[in-house]
């Protein structure tokens, strides 16, 4: 268990008076492929964002007198088979690609926390039923859960994330709960119990925020391996719907044309790789920086 | 041992009902009325009525749910909507291929998982350490679909070494096993390298060697061995993430598993079929993770203790 308390942290640092953040950040930063992980991900966030400003082509207009295109001055990635520019979808694929990753890890904190805190804090029945709650959504491996949920919701991107979200919930269930165990042991938290703080107030202020650690490294690691999943059902045409640009969806697209365009499969598989790895090497980087005694591991 | 035994059986049962319960929700929260969305929209009303009946769907909720444990457990899984055959009649026609593809992907995994975790922890910090370190965090982030892609674009397109789909000669496994096998490899490496450098810096380690034992012997005999329980539990995790990794890797090479099934069943919206193959998928696993439990107190015995 990765535990960590912000006082444990700033009482190490070498003038004891430097920040939680701080101490963390400056750790973070000795780490080469960590910090290359951030770099990645903010080249990412720049791609999405400013997508209308990298290029002047329209993610979705077909032209198909120039439909499957190599790569070249004009087209850096080739063309598709509808003619459309695919530097340009992947760049706007960026955003529906990065987003369905945070928004599903968004659900699965929502709810994963509250549970995994209760359950940890409370013990007795409400544990007994929440771990078995877990116990059941773990039985399922990610990608089967979300596709009999995509099965039932139905295909499309606000189904897809909810989906993915959905799959992500036993695992911060699990974490928050193993760290809230720890903690509410701890002699601060019971000083806090013995001067009148209500339950909700301990948890919140107390034990939540003592156990931020493997929380934030957990969202980090989940984001990449959402990404990975969420582009997996667009890739098998259960997410995105076209001509919407995303990822997945363009790699399944592209399929159909491995023999004649390898470019189509190529580009949005790497992109997809990318921002997985860079997701990864932020998570192991975090883990690192917030757990000083893998430090030297 | 054998109270162990009777605790991890009945968390299974207790598992394995409640996913059952789950998935039974799952289909009767299907907007409308879940007879005709399972008949499909083609079919007459009589046969809609016949689903009815068949499923229970008459009946209140809690009998519901007992009907459909007792034919779940009796292996009647239904009819498909798509081609009226029983459900189970086309799961086990599909079955054989994706065990076998499992089957050779997990065999690839485990030897190969963890021979480069022995050789990643036996030499650390050394460029061969780094380099199966780099390895592996290249396997965990990378898209199977992707990976399955790049070998066909490689293999069968420009190399004509290997088909690009099928299942109709020995080589056409080739492909979809070593796809995969990549992520549990990566996962494996990882998980050996961790757990054996962790034994190997134990006391009795130091003391197998101060006696002059071999190294062969030490990292084989006293090393792996106390390193065994972690290396299983990915093992037994990865078997798990494989029904996930097999359905895109059956998709992207035309494999006829129970992966493609599931998809096309999706697609056709086939729900007798899904929830079939969901559910016999999520009891292998459970199995699969009892299994592993019972392991745990052969390979350790002091864990049925605790």
């Amino acid at each position: 268990m990765h535990m960590l308390t912000r006082a444990s942290t700033s009482a190490e640092t070498p003038g004891g008076d430097e920040s939680w953040a701080a101490a963390t950040w400056r750790r973070f930063r000795r780490r080469r492929p960590a910090v290359a992980g951030l770099a990645l991900i903010a080249l990412f966030l720049v791609m999405a964002l400013a997508a209308p400003l990298l290029s002047h082509y329209s993610p979705v207009d077909q032209d198909l007198s120039q439909a499957l295109r190599s790569p070249s001055v004009h087209h850096l990635f080739g063309t598709d088979n509808l003619g459309r520019d695919l530097a340009t979808r992947l760049l706007y694929g960026a955003r529906l690609s990065l987003l369905m990753g945070v928004l599903a890890v968004a659900i699965g904190l929502a709810v994963g926390l509250p549970l995994g805190a209760i359950s940890g804090y409370y013990g007795g029945v409400v544990d007994l039923l929440v771990q078995r709650l877990t116990d059941i959504l773990l039985s399922f491996p990610v990608l089967l859960l979300a596709l009999a949920l995509v099965a039932t919701l139905g295909v499309g991107l606000q189904n897809a994330i909810i989906a993915v979200g959905i799959s992500t919930i036993p695992v911060f269930i699990r974490i928050v709960r193993g760290s809230v165990l720890v903690i509410r042991e701890q002699t601060y938290v019971e000083a806090a119990r013995s001067i009148g703080n209500s339950d909700w107030r301990i948890i919140w202020r107390h034990v939540l925020s003592n156990a931020l650690a493997p929380i934030i490294v957990q969202a980090s690691l989940s984001i990449g391996s959402t990404i990975l999943v969420a582009a997996g059902l667009g890739f098998l045409g259960l997410g995105v719907q076209p001509p919407t640009p995303e990822w997945g969806a363009m790699l399944g697209e592209g399929k159909q044309y491995i023999f004649a365009a390898a470019n189509l499969v190529t580009f949005p598989g790497l992109a997809i790789f990318l921002a997985v790895l860079a997701f990864n090497l932020l998570g192991d980087g975090l883990q690192d920086a917030l757990d000083p005694r893998l430090r030297n591991l | 041992m054998r109270r162990y035994i009777a605790q991890r059986m009945a968390a299974a049962l207790v598992t394995l009902i409640g996913v059952s319960l789950l998935i039974f929700m799952l289909v009767r929260l299907l907007p409308g009325d879940p007879a005709r969305v399972i008949a499909g929209l083609l079919a007459d009303e009589r046969e809609v009525e016949r689903i009815r009946v068949q499923m229970g769907l008459n009946r209140p909720l809690p009998q519901q749910y007992a009907l459909f444990f007792t034919h779940f457990i009796r292996g009647d899984l239904g009819t498909s909507a798509r081609t009226g055959q029983p459900v189970l009649k086309e799961l086990l026609a599909r079955m054989p291929y994706s065990l076998e593809l499992a089957a050779v992907s997990t065999l690839l995994a485990v030897v190969v998982g963890v021979a480069a975790g022995v050789l990643a922890a036996t030499r650390r910090n050394t460029p061969l350490d780094y380099l199966i370190s780099l390895g592996t965090l290249i396997g965990i982030s990378m898209p199977v679909y992707w990976l399955g892609l790049l070998l066909i674009i490689l293999f069968a397109v420009k190399l004509h070494w290997l088909p690009a789909a099928g299942a109709d000669q020995p080589a056409s496994l080739i492909l979809p096993a070593l796809t995969l096998a990549a992520f549990s490899v990566a996962l494996i490496t990882r998980m050996t390298r961790a757990s054996l450098f962790d034994v190997l810096g134990q006391d009795y380690i130091r003391t197998a060697r101060a006696k002059g034992v071999a190294q062969r012997v030490v990292v084989y005999r006293h090393g792996l061995r106390n390193a065994m329980v972690p290396i299983v539990t990915v093992i037994g995790l990865q078997l798990g993430g494989l029904v996930g990794g097999a359905v895109l890797t059956e998709t992207v090479f035309g494999w006829p598993g129970l992966g493609q099934l599931l998809v096309n069943s999706i697609f056709s919206r086939d729900f007798p079929m899904v929830q079939g193959l969901v559910l016999t998928a999520a009891g292998m696993i459970i199995l699969i993770n009892l299994g592993v439990d019972l392991f745990y107190a052969y390979v350790d015995p002091r864990i049925h203790f605790s």
